[in-house]
């Protein structure tokens, strides 16, 4: 299965965001890449969708939703950069 | 807001008596994935399986000479897909444990690629999980596991590791990587343990 | 921005001027004002969308699909059209094994309703003006580099660059299979006479048209360096097309010296 890139989870985030997150820049825990999440690798299946480092493919985030519920689990992403406008 | 799409059904969805609540039977094999697809070289490939005192392990050629089950089973995924009547060859979890002597009562899954799910000892045994290395006549391809994946038909599809490296024994129950983050701890298909 | 601590340091991403810029999301409901065959395996929906708050070109939107069952169905589709306005226009290819696309592009007829979730995606986008190249002190050329059907935000782009007259560098590279699998071909090829801002370089795939100067052929490393805007210019590079063609393009510009935070892609899957 192909990943695609971060600007994929513009609308699932939509759903629990108000500002588009994939634009924040987010450091990755684990080799310390700092980057938009839009430039991240995204695995999406029925399962729920996994975000990985593109430049050590350390999972920084997954997506389970359902359809009353969703987890939004950020284990490997150490801060996220927003943006004031 | 949700409404009906004119002529849209999606995936065809037939019942069967053998589907367990919420699951629909496909023909087809989807493949999920939570990442890269690792490709593991059988001369490289190794099976541990590391207890509160030792670590045995398997290469491929001995892990291969051990007795091989031939296992035909109905498999069902938490998207709520099911597959009935997959074959599969493996060597059962009893003949591996046979040679391992442990007090402790779970057990982590762990992959190459670094995917991991937690499942308790007693539901690997008893002729109930085997680590598998062909399906349908083939040898498991890279996409579905291969070389080899845990299979554990009774519990949801994701319990069946893909490209499984080992098992880590540990005192108590603890989440693996979609156990952390929504999955149930068990993943009976049957009661529908599908979230925490 | 650097880490004293670890004395680490990062290149300073680009100002996201975008961020504030794009309309907010939302879900809405659209109906569909007009569908045609835009390729042998690919149609163009025109979309009348309750209360769209009009996008930027390059953003996508979500579909929900709903059976009579219940059970549901999301896939994103760049967004061909830009700018105010609740026309909202996409191109759909219809994939061998999809469950969506199939449904969009033989099924769906002029009055159905569909659920749509956007404007969606603030990064992979590009606005006449764009306030980082007015930031940075300089009007920086702009390179598009679509595969298939990756064409569709990219043709959003360069319509808007001609609609607003901008004066900004644009290039087109488009890899197509064949003259007939050609998104908005009309379109281009005016929006290309139109303006001596855009330059349009196809690259066919399998087929050729007659008297074509090249043999069809995948694109090469030395294709891409000879039709895209040198990376001594600077360009800013919007590549979109399916994983496998994004890889080896974004790998063979940085190769070729373009600065990695210069280039933004988006895959949508596929091999």
């Amino acid at each position: 299965m192909q990943h695609v890139d971060g600007n994929a989870l513009a609308g699932p985030l939509a759903e629990f965001f108000s500002f588009d997150l994939t634009t924040a820049i987010a450091r990755c825990s684990g080799c310390g890449a700092v980057g938009e999440l839009a430039r991240t690798m995204v695995y999406r299946s029925g399962a729920g969708t996994v975000v990985r480092c593109s430049e050590c493919d350390q999972v920084l985030a997954t997506l389970v939703e359902t359809a009353d519920r969703a987890w939004i689990g950020l284990s490997g992403i150490s801060a996220i950069e927003v943006p004031r406008g | 807001m949700s409404f009906i799409t004119r002529g849209f059904s999606g995936c065809s969805r037939e019942r069967d008596e053998r589907l367990p609540p919420g699951q629909t039977l496909v023909q087809d094999f989807p493949v999920l994935s939570a990442g890269p697809t690792p490709e593991v070289d059988t001369a490289e490939w190794e099976f541990t399986i590391r207890t509160e005192s030792s670590v045995h392990r398997w290469n491929w050629d001995e892990f291969t000479s051990l007795a091989i089950d031939d296992v035909d089973t109905d498999i069902h995924c938490v998207t709520h897909w099911s597959k009935l009547g997959t074959s599969w060859r493996g060597v059962s979890l009893d003949t591996l444990f046979e040679q391992v002597e442990t007090e402790q009562e779970y057990v982590m899954a762990h992959s190459y690629g670094g995917y991991t799910t937690n499942v308790p000892l007693d539901e690997l045994l008893d002729g109930k999980a085997w680590v598998a290395f062909e399906f349908d006549g083939e040898p498991l391809e890279p996409e579905h596991g291969g070389p080899a994946r845990l299979l554990v038909p009774h519990l949801y599809f994701w319990k069946s590791a893909k490209w499984v490296r080992g098992l880590v024994m540990m005192e108590q129950d603890e989440p693996g990587f979609w156990e952390q983050n929504g999955y149930h701890l068990h993943g009976d298909p049957w009661t529908e343990e599908r979230y925490w | 921005m650097s880490d004293a601590a670890t004395g680490t340091t990062a290149p300073a991403p680009a100002p996201s001027a975008a961020l504030l810029a794009v309309p907010r999301s939302g879900w809405h409901v659209a109906t569909v004002a007009s569908t045609r065959r835009e390729t042998p395996n690919a149609s163009r929906i025109e979309l009348e969308v309750d209360g769209w708050p009009g996008n930027a070109a390059g953003q996508h939107l979500d579909v929900r699909l709903t059976a009579p069952d219940g059970y549901t169905a999301t896939r994103s589709y760049s967004i061909a059209s830009s700018g105010a306005g609740t026309r909202v226009t996409i191109a759909v290819d219809k994939l061998p094994d999809g469950e969506v696309s199939p449904y969009l592009v033989d099924e769906v007829r002029a009055g159905d309703m569909l659920e749509v979730h956007g404007p969606l995606g603030a990064f992979f986008v590009w606005a006449p003006d764009a306030a980082d190249a007015a930031a940075a002190g300089e009007a920086r050329p702009v390179q598009l580099i679509a595969g298939g059907s990756g064409v569709v935000p990219l043709y959003a782009m360069a319509e808007a660059h001609g609609a607003a007259h901008d004066l900004t560098s644009f290039r087109l590279l488009y890899s197509v299979r064949s003259p007939d699998d050609v998104y908005f071909a009309d379109e281009l090829r005016r929006l290309a006479e139109a303006s001596a801002a855009l330059q349009l370089d196809l690259v066919y795939t399998r087929r050729s048209p007659a008297g074509w100067p090249t043999p069809p052929a995948r694109i090469t490393r030395e294709v891409l360096e000879a039709a895209v805007i040198p990376a001594a210019e600077r360009p800013r590079v919007f590549v979109c097309g399916s994983t496998g063609f994004v890889e080896r393009v974004a790998d063979w510009l940085v190769e070729l010296g373009h600065d990695a935070r210069s280039i933004r892609t988006e895959r949508y899957g596929g091999t």
